[in-house]
């Protein structure tokens, strides 16, 4: 376990390593001059060679990765060309935002798949395991934004019942950061919940099929009750897998909701830092959305020998 | 099998705990970051106050290191003001300067100053205020505007509520730039916080900044002049167009300060909730020339173009028609505009006889035009249309601002481009100086300029109107049509400004029926 711990570790310091160099590298091809698109239309020559020097740009690209790693090592994000405020406190401010939306939107996606997903595969030779079925392969299909886009022009402009869009901290009104959460937290959650559910189904399925579980069908007991009590462990192995991707793919599809709803998380931040050509803030953002992929994948494997017993054992 | 049993609850246990914890960290964490100041969240509804939907957030509240129009929009008339600014009809008046002379060399000003104005943290407006804030301009502002205030020569406090600015040549361009953000009066004292807490003279006070999402303006009690009629004013910023339009639809916003996409008005206009203003801007949507490159530094290549384009058609094909044509540099607000839309009537045979005479019947045009939507819709058209005539565009979409900036601003790497020149004013900037990106060198236009910028008002009218029409008729560049001002508001909010010609989003004329 330890072992497998701490090889798990070294991966995910490699993996950041290697995006730290590739990211730089991008961001350092990138067209279009920081200093530049700071200073504005009409700036002049010498103000925008300035700005260079002030932002360490015309240093040499060696020397500037290694202060950008020394500084991220250290807790010190930077300071943004843009704004010149320090960037780590604002990235923390919308990391929290994006995580409380992408942990709604997983415990959506969770309560709709686990119930919907078993249910299909118990039934699945009945009509409503296969309505449910198909219903799940036309959720897989919608990309999360269109889902927002239904579900605004429904909820949002027709009905009036909930906001468009916006944001509202927790603590300045909790009823309206409840309201303004509801949709974007369902356009996310079902989709996955979808996706989700196909996987529920397909494990239950397997787990139906193995021996022991048909034996103990052969002792009279209801499909429902075998599952619980003898298939659910084994079905959680593959689904938790797939939480995982998920929980990556959530993140990114939480860029493009954070866009449709006009919520301030790391999305947001990170396309406008793009359009603005605030590379510091772009570098930061994605380290951090690499950060949070890589250390999901961690908790998935150690959750793997949490799960299934025969996973402990080879690893001792 | 109940050990077994036993392990999955405890997984199932740990991974709620986990959850709970995260969400609590999360909601805790947004306590500390949000520094609410109580109702804000909702403030459509209310009689006393008001929301706005915007585009553009600002990086930063600090206009003297950070450029753009984002900061000004919200700033200036409301939290900041000016010695002097525009009416709606374009005229200079008196703000915190109760009255001013001109001498009769032109070049000295004697402003007196409103004897009770005080910032909002206490500090009285006094005329030292004011010279420390223009040499502030000179001194320690790096963005590019700042070069408007170089023409000041010296800057002194005659007495408390009298302030004398003397100019090294006379301007007539420096007092309207006055108008502008290098002409707020800042607080010498307030100057280090400038970036996060402003402090000004306005209606209204800075309240708070969502980051991200949006900044709040309160009523400011003490305010020198007529208070303003709402009390807590929201800016909230909107990156999407139909984001923007829901918020209306859906009530969390009363007002779209700037509709982005005017194609969309149309679920406003049959509506009796709604209202729809629609006005003039200072944008000027240029079919901007290389004039150093050929085939377009042939002045018979530049006329075809002009004449190759039918601008109304063009305009209801990209702008669903709204806007104005204009044909020059200079929008209806200006006082020298004239109505130069006659001089290159669409006439393709016209168009295709001058490229012919030019030697070059089929020339091959590269448009360069920013990912912005009017140039990238209005960038169609201009192709089609021009193919019609003979000319082969290539058109090539430029990420906005840094890849456009870049390749066509700085390095001229281009023939045309689409672009709308926002800033007021902004004839000699575009036209005047021959190492501006249209690289348009006319000694001519050059002269007039400068004639214009010295000269009494009447004569300032006559040089620009004629420097207007010499770059016209020159086809320095094809001006598409003048981008509207569309406003799209609840039926109660009166007193919304008809034409934007000013940077700021005036709240001081907001009221409710």
């Amino acid at each position: 376990m330890v072992l497998r711990l701490l090889r798990r570790l070294l991966v995910l310091l490699v993996g950041l390593a290697a995006s730290s160099v590739v990211v730089f590298a991008f961001m350092a091809v990138l067209p279009g001059d920081p200093a530049r698109v700071a200073l504005g239309v009409n700036a002049s020559e010498p103000a925008v060679a300035e700005l260079r020097r002030q932002f360490g740009l015309d240093r040499p690209l060696l020397v500037q990765y290694g202060d950008w790693v020394r500084g991220l090592l250290t807790g010190d994000l930077g300071q943004s060309y843009v704004s010149r405020a320090p960037i780590g406190p604002q990235v923390l401010d919308r990391l929290q935002v994006t995580l409380i939306l992408v942990v709604t939107s997983m415990v959506v996606a969770a309560l709709v798949a686990l119930p919907l997903g078993a249910w299909s595969a118990l039934r699945h030779r009945r009509l409503s395991g296969l309505v449910l079925s198909a219903l799940s392969q036309v959720g897989v299909a919608v990309p999360a934004f269109l889902a927002g886009i239904l579900l605004i022009t429904l909820f949002a402009v027709r009905l009036g019942w909930l906001p468009a869009n916006g944001w509202t901290p927790p603590a300045q009104d909790p009823g309206m950061f409840v309201r303004q959460l509801v949709l974007p937290a369902l356009s996310l959650g079902l989709v996955q919940g979808a996706v989700l559910t196909r996987y529920v189904r397909s494990a239950v399925l397997d787990v139906l099929r193995q021996d022991h579980v048909r034996t103990a069908r052969a002792t009279g007991l209801s499909p429902g009750r075998v599952l619980w009590r003898h298939g659910a462990r084994n079905a959680a192995v593959p689904v938790v897998t797939v939480l995982g991707l998920q929980l990556a793919t959530l993140l990114v599809g939480a860029v493009v909701v954070e866009r449709v709803f006009v919520i301030p998380g790391l999305g947001s931040l990170l396309l406008d830092a793009v359009g603005q050509r605030d590379l510091k803030v772009v570098q930061d953002v994605v380290m951090v959305l690499v950060l949070a992929v890589l250390l999901v994948n961690v908790v998935v494997d150690l959750l793997y020998v949490v799960i299934d017993p025969r996973l402990r054992t080879a690893s001792r | 099998m109940s050990r077994s049993r036993s392990t999955t609850a405890r997984a199932l246990l740990a991974g709620t705990a986990t959850l709970a914890v995260l969400l609590s960290a999360c909601s805790a964490g947004s306590t500390a970051s949000g520094g609410a100041s109580g109702g804000s969240g909702g403030g459509a509804g209310s009689s006393a106050a008001i929301t706005i939907g915007l585009v553009a957030e600002p990086a930063s509240l600090d206009f003297t290191t950070t450029d753009g129009a984002a900061i000004p929009q919200v700033l200036l008339t409301n939290v900041y003001e000016t010695l002097v600014k525009q009416d709606q009809d374009g005229k200079i008046v008196g703000s915190l300067a109760k009255d001013w002379k001109v001498s009769d060399d032109r070049r000295t000003y004697t402003f007196d100053l409103q004897p009770d104005a005080t910032y909002t943290n206490g500090d009285p407006f006094t005329a030292a205020d004011a010279v420390a804030s223009i040499t502030a301009v000179k001194s320690t502002w790096t963005v590019s505007l700042k070069a408007a205030m170089d023409v000041v020569s010296e800057a002194k406090a005659v007495s408390d509520h009298q302030l004398q600015v003397t100019l090294s040549k006379p301007s007539n361009d420096w007092l309207f730039r006055m108008t502008t953000r290098i002409g707020a009066m800042l607080d010498p004292k307030a100057l280090s916080t400038i970036a996060t807490q402003p402090v000004g003279t306005g209606p209204y006070a800075f309240a708070q900044w969502n980051r991200g999402d949006s900044i709040v303006l309160k009523a400011n009690p003490s305010y020198w002049g007529t208070k303003p009629t709402y009390q807590t004013v929201t800016f909230k910023y909107f990156k999407d167009p139909t984001a923007l339009n829901n918020a209306l639809l859906s009530g969390t916003i009363n007002v779209i300060g700037t509709v982005q996409a005017p194609e969309s008005l149309a679920q406003f206009e049959g509506n009796s909730k709604y209202q729809v203003i629609e006005g003039t801007t200072n944008g000027e949507v240029v079919l901007s020339f290389n004039n150093k490159k050929a085939p377009l530094t042939d002045q018979r290549v530049r006329e075809a173009v002009r004449y190759a384009i039918d601008h109304k058609a063009l305009m209801d094909t990209c702008w669903a028609g709204k806007g104005t044509l204009i044909g020059s540099m200079v929008p209806p607000t200006d006082p020298w505009y004239e109505d130069r839309t006659g001089d290159f009537p669409f006439d393709q045979a016209k168009a295709k006889q001058l490229l012919a005479a030019s030697g070059n019947a089929t020339p091959t045009l590269r448009l360069r035009i920013p990912n912005l939507p009017y140039a990238v819709s209005c960038g169609q058209v201009v192709k089609s249309q021009l193919q019609q005539v003979g000319i082969t565009v290539q058109l090539d979409q430029l990420e906005f601002p840094a890849a456009w900036l870049q390749t066509v601003f700085k390095d001229h790497d281009y023939d045309m481009s689409i672009v709308a020149h926002v800033e007021p004013r902004d004839l000699p900037a575009v036209f005047g100086n021959p190492d501006y990106y249209t690289q348009y060198d006319n000694t001519e236009v050059q002269a007039d300029i400068a004639a214009a910028d010295q000269g009494t008002e009447q004569e300032q009218v006559a040089d620009l109107k004629k420097a207007a029409a010499t770059i016209s008729t020159t086809a320095a560049a094809d001006f598409l049509f003048l981008l509207p001002n569309l406003v799209v508001a609840d039926k109660d909010v009166t007193g919304l400004p008809k034409n934007a010609i000013t940077e700021s989003f005036d709240l001081t004329t907001l009221g409710r029926s």
